[in-house]
């Protein structure tokens, strides 16, 4: 089986735009996207788009065929909505249409409008991606769902806010020269623990950012690859999905994510390398504590260990396993349906040596990208590789 | 309210706390979840019944919600809650103690009440 190639990647600036349409910042990551792969436009065949909240930020369903058009392709095009975990959806299919033979080039992406609309409308649509009648309706919100599993966790395996802080003065650090990312300023244990509180025990520093943002891939068969003569050094090696209950008192777990899991597993299996092959990675840190039940879900760290990675340096830049190089959602930023793809790009530039933290993971070449919708009911993980032709 | 359709199962559910008569769905095989339900989530049966809901449960986790949406604007800070009955367990907040005071393992009762917000049916839980 032949393994996709990332022949381009492209995107806007993460951050507060509220001026800008999903078509627009669409359209700018989607053009650099090609210009980056260096490919004939005409030579695409589809596009697979993530999108989560369109309907409630601009009015507009039916978004896929409209990004095509912005991007300047005449190609059928379909929107996949798995809320946070939109584009990595996306990802997964265009892997399996190259894959399979049913194409040699696709466009990939996401875009997200989402500050137009203030912080209580924009709260209210990313509840959405809970149980309207049994969790929506009783006031659940998102942070309030992550809070839910936080203090679970605690009880479970122990950890503190200061613990989680420490995951937030991480991924602050690691956005700093990311100019891309909405936030470029570096925090303190303090500033977050000083920080107001928006549903106990996570404060504002534990949840990333309203955002607005565009993101777009052209992934491109191995044989294309090789008939073209393309510059491409960076493989999905592997893809994987997982499900689970969509309301969390439907879960036998609070404190773990099965569903990423179940995508991991798959995915390993698939790139034929175990959780120990992973050098670096990119992980759905919408909360802080996220990324505690990312690291253990994708079974790189036994359940209640991971929760003090961040702290004893073992995930920073200059740790053994560097997580969310890029800032992550935290401080990135999370144009929702756009972040899948945002997550393939800088994993991408990292192996490629082409990101401003790829110093850190130089000789790497195994990546990681974990994308999760919800309180983890929907779980995407690809593999991405450096091949050596 | 009164003008909108009914969401059928759920709103069947909170009729019946209201009453003190709350249910829950069973399966053949034990599994229990909350309606509307022609299968089972957990195993697929559709050999299901209605259980009486055991009448207390307790606090598995919560959490207490400082920025709402808009719908439980003036409801904040409210606590969110996970209630462990048993065979099913229920999302709803806690209500008739001081937030600071509620802790995981908590027995409560369930009832429905109304949002401040907004008037909505929601349910709630009050430490027994
Ligand atoms: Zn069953």
């Amino acid at each position: 089986m032949s393994d996709p190639r990332v022949a381009g990647v492209g995107l806007t600036h993460f951050g507060k735009h509220p001026e800008r349409t999903g078509r627009a910042m669409f359209a700018e990551a989607g053009l650099a996207a090609l210009d980056d792969a260096g490919i004939d436009p005409d030579d695409v065949e589809a596009l697979f788009y993530g999108n989560f909240m369109g309907e409630l930020a601009e009015h507009q369903g039916h978004q896929a065929p409209l990004m095509a058009e912005a991007v300047g392709l005449d190609v059928p095009a379909t929107r996949y909505e798995s809320a946070c975990a939109s584009s990595g959806a996306a990802i997964r299919d265009a892997v399996f249409r190259l894959r399979n033979g049913e194409a040699d080039v696709v466009l990939v992406g996401g875009s997200e409008r989402m500050t137009n609309i203030g912080t209580a409308a924009a709260t209210d649509a990313l509840s959405i991606a809970a149980d309207d009648l049994y969790e929506v309706r009783a006031g659940m919100t998102f942070p309030g769902a992550y809070a839910l599993m936080a203090r679970a966790y605690f009880e479970a395996y122990g950890g503190s806010k200061e613990d989680l802080a420490e995951i937030a003065v991480k991924n602050h650090e690691h956005a700093l020269p990311n100019e891309y990312a909405q936030m470029q300023q570096a925090i303190t244990v303090e500033d977050a623990l000083d920080a107001p509180i928006i549903a106990d025990p996570l404060g504002l520093y534990d949840s990333c950012p309203i955002t607005d943002g565009a993101t777009a891939a052209v992934l491109v068969s191995e044989d294309y690859a090789a008939d073209h003569d393309l510059d491409t050094s960076v493989a999905i090696t592997g893809t994987g999905q997982g499900g689970d209950k969509m309301a969390l008192h439907d879960r036998q777990y609070f404190a773990r994510t099965p569903a990423t899991k179940d995508a991991a597993d798959e995915a390993y299996d698939d790139a034929g390398i175990g959780p120990d092959a992973v050098d670096f990675l990119e992980v759905h840190d919408c909360f802080t504590i996220a990324e505690v039940l990312a690291l253990e879900g994708l079974g790189l760290y036994e359940p209640g260990e991971a929760i003090g990675a961040a702290g004893r340096g073992e995930t920073t830049h200059e740790g053994a396993l560097p997580v969310n190089l890029s800032g992550g959602l935290k401080a990135k930023g999370h144009p929702v349906g756009a972040t899948g793809v945002a997550q393939l790009i800088s994993l991408t530039k990292l192996l490629e040596g082409r990101h401003p933290r790829a110093e850190a993971v130089e000789g790497a070449s195994t990546a990681l990208a974990h994308n999760a919708g919800g309180t983890v009911a929907s779980a995407t993980v690809h593999v991405l590789q450096e091949v050596v032709e | 309210m009164s003008d909108e359709p009914r969401d059928d199962g759920f709103d069947d559910l909170l009729d019946a706390i209201a009453d003190g008569e709350g249910f829950y769905v069973e399966c053949a095989n034990g599994h229990g979840s909350l309606p509307p339900r022609l299968s089972c989530p957990q195993c697929g049966s559709q050999e299901l019944s209605e259980e009486p809901l055991p009448d207390s449960g307790e606090v598995a986790t919560y959490t207490i919600v400082t920025v709402p949406t808009p719908q439980f604007d003036e409801d904040a800070p409210y606590v969110t809650a996970v209630v462990d009955f048993g065979p099913v367990s229920i999302t709803g907040q806690v209500q008739g103690v001081d937030p600071e005071d509620v802790e995981t393992g908590q027995v409560v009762g369930i009832d429905v009440g109304e949002s401040v917000t907004r008037d909505e049916r929601l349910i709630v839980f009050e430490p027994r």
